[in-house]
């Protein structure tokens, strides 16, 4: 069986979570006592991920560490429609493209959420000015794509990429970052939070 | 940022850390009332909490929090005995910053009425929105504020009913216990006679900016510590949000502000209370204006 080394509130499981339940795979969480207890910092935690950092995927003998590595693999090895990770070689590289994104410049988002809710020591000002850049990004594409009549970041169904971006951007408020600027974002997160099977997280507005 | 003047708040115990938020050795900047403090943690683990001025501030050790005081004569800390039951799993969730009046939290936490839609499936049901005839009543030998003969439907009332059932009938009472502190009792499963204890204390950096601390005293042999702190951040941070997008911040106290209903007795007398301290601070005195 499937076993996420998982702590709720954080993002970065969510994001596998939404996979999993968007492909339906059974699974089993690993409850990981990230606050307060830090216990991914502890010498137990760092046998499972020397970089002390949640999420960790299990499935059989492979470990993998990385949300975006764990849904590219989910989607290869259970995805037997290949919608969510296309093949189309440029399709392919777009999602990777939006994967390495949410990985990196969305992750600010994270960082404010962090010291807002959780009193994380980190230059708040600098978190959420990184973030705002980061939402004008996804806005400004998302913009050309609902001119395409696209609702989707890559392709016309939605794709890991998507899932990967959803849950810091939904989460966003929770750092005190507003996305009254961001009418695209918007739209794309309705559309998000009414494909089946999608589950929310505490911090994930209704009116989205 | 300057330090209020109001001496009812000033005269109350505050926490201001979680037992071992502060590393052995390690230092943390934090903020009371206003006033900016610096916690210093010995090689044992002990904070010494001190002003900008270097002032050593009083501390009490309880409930898996550090409180200190500003005060030279503050209200007492409140007496919850089921910390000191041995029985009990006392569980410490951290702390959660909240970004409105340390009284709205407080607020919040005595409704019923918002289990249904803001935790719902877990604290209520949208079928079952009913608060029932509930109680209030002012302990005048302890000073606090008691709403008992509280019950509501729930379909997982704590970690362990979630597991246990599809749902029952939860009897509750809250206390009231500092213009910043609140708590309450609930059934707890598998317990005909005694109930879980969870607490809200609150630490409010200012009027507006909160850091919320909720220690729990629960029976439960069955759930790990982990499962019982995610169900109760679980929650909070629901609240969190609803709280954080409440305005006017500062809780208005005007009787005329907000029409009381049945459901929210222990909100009317818990405004009352503050109103007889001559309490200021997180509040919006509109008839003052
Ligand atoms: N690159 C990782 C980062 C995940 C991440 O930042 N996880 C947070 C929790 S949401 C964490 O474990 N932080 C601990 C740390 O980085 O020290 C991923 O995308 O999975
Ligand atoms: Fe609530």
């Amino acid at each position: 069986m499937i076993r996420l080394h998982n702590y709720t509130l954080s993002g970065s499981c969510y994001k596998v979570r939404l996979l999993l339940g968007f492909l339906e795979i059974q699974h089993e969480l690993v409850a990981v006592d990230f606050f307060p207890g830090q216990e991914h910092k502890s010498v137990e935690f760092s046998a499972i991920n020397p970089l002390q950092q949640i999420p960790v995927l299990d499935d059989g003998n492979l470990r993998l560490r990385d949300a975006q590595a764990i849904l590219a693999y989910l989607a290869r090895r259970y995805d037997t429609g290949r919608t969510w990770l296309p093949d189309d070689p440029a399709r392919f590289g777009q999602v990777m493209m939006w994967l390495g994104f949410a990985g990196t410049e969305l992750m600010a988002a994270s960082a404010a959420r962090l010291h807002d809710a959780f009193g994380f020591d980190l230059d708040i000002d600098r978190a959420r000015s990184d973030a705002h850049a980061a939402f004008a990004v996804l806005d400004d594409h998302l913009a050309e794509r609902q001119i395409l009549g696209q609702t989707w970041l890559v392709g016309d169904t939605p794709t890991i990429a998507d899932v990967a971006c959803f849950p810091y951007v939904a989460l966003s408020g929770d750092g005190g970052i507003g996305q009254e600027h961001y009418p695209n974002l918007r739209i794309w997160q309705k559309a998000f939070r009414r494909l089946p099977r999608f589950d929310a997280v505490s911090g994930v507005p209704e009116f989205v | 940022m300057t330090i209020t003047s109001d001496s009812v708040a000033l005269n109350q115990w505050f926490p201001v850390a979680y037992d071992g938020q502060v590393k052995p050795g390690a230092s943390r900047d934090t903020i009371l009332l206003g006033e900016p403090l610096t916690l210093r943690a010995d090689a044992s683990g002990d904070l010494t909490v001190q002003t900008q001025t270097g002032d050593t501030l009083p501390t009490i050790r309880a409930f898996t929090l550090v409180f200190t005081t500003l005060g030279d004569n503050p209200r007492p800390m409140p007496v919850i005995q089921e910390f000191d039951e041995p029985d009990r799993r006392v569980v410490n969730c951290g702390s959660v910053g909240v970004q409105t009046s340390p009284c709205r939290i407080v607020e919040n936490f005595l409704d019923m009425a918002h289990f249904c839609f803001v935790h719902t499936d877990i604290l209520g049901a949208v079928d079952e929105t009913e608060v029932l005839s509930y109680k209030t009543r002012l302990h005048e030998d302890v000073d606090e504020i008691w709403a008992t003969d509280c019950k509501f439907f729930q379909p997982a009332a704590s970690q362990s009913a979630r597991d246990a059932s599809a749902g029952q009938l939860t009897d509750y009472i809250y206390r009231i216990t500092s213009p910043f502190s609140v708590m309450l009792y609930k059934t707890a499963m598998g317990y005909a006679d005694r109930l879980d204890a969870i607490c809200l204390f609150i630490q409010p950096k200012t009027e507006t900016d909160c850091i919320a601390y909720m220690p729990m005293a629960l029976l439960d042999d069955v759930s790990s510590t982990t499962s019982m702190i995610d169900f109760q951040q679980t929650i909070f941070l629901q609240d969190r949000i609803i709280l954080e997008n409440q305005r006017p911040r500062l809780l208005p106290i005007s009787p005329r502000s907000e029409m009381p209903t049945r459901a929210d007795l222990s909100s009317v007398a818990y405004r009352r209370w503050l109103k007889d301290k001559g309490l200021r601070f997180g509040l919006l005195l509109e008839d003052a204006a």
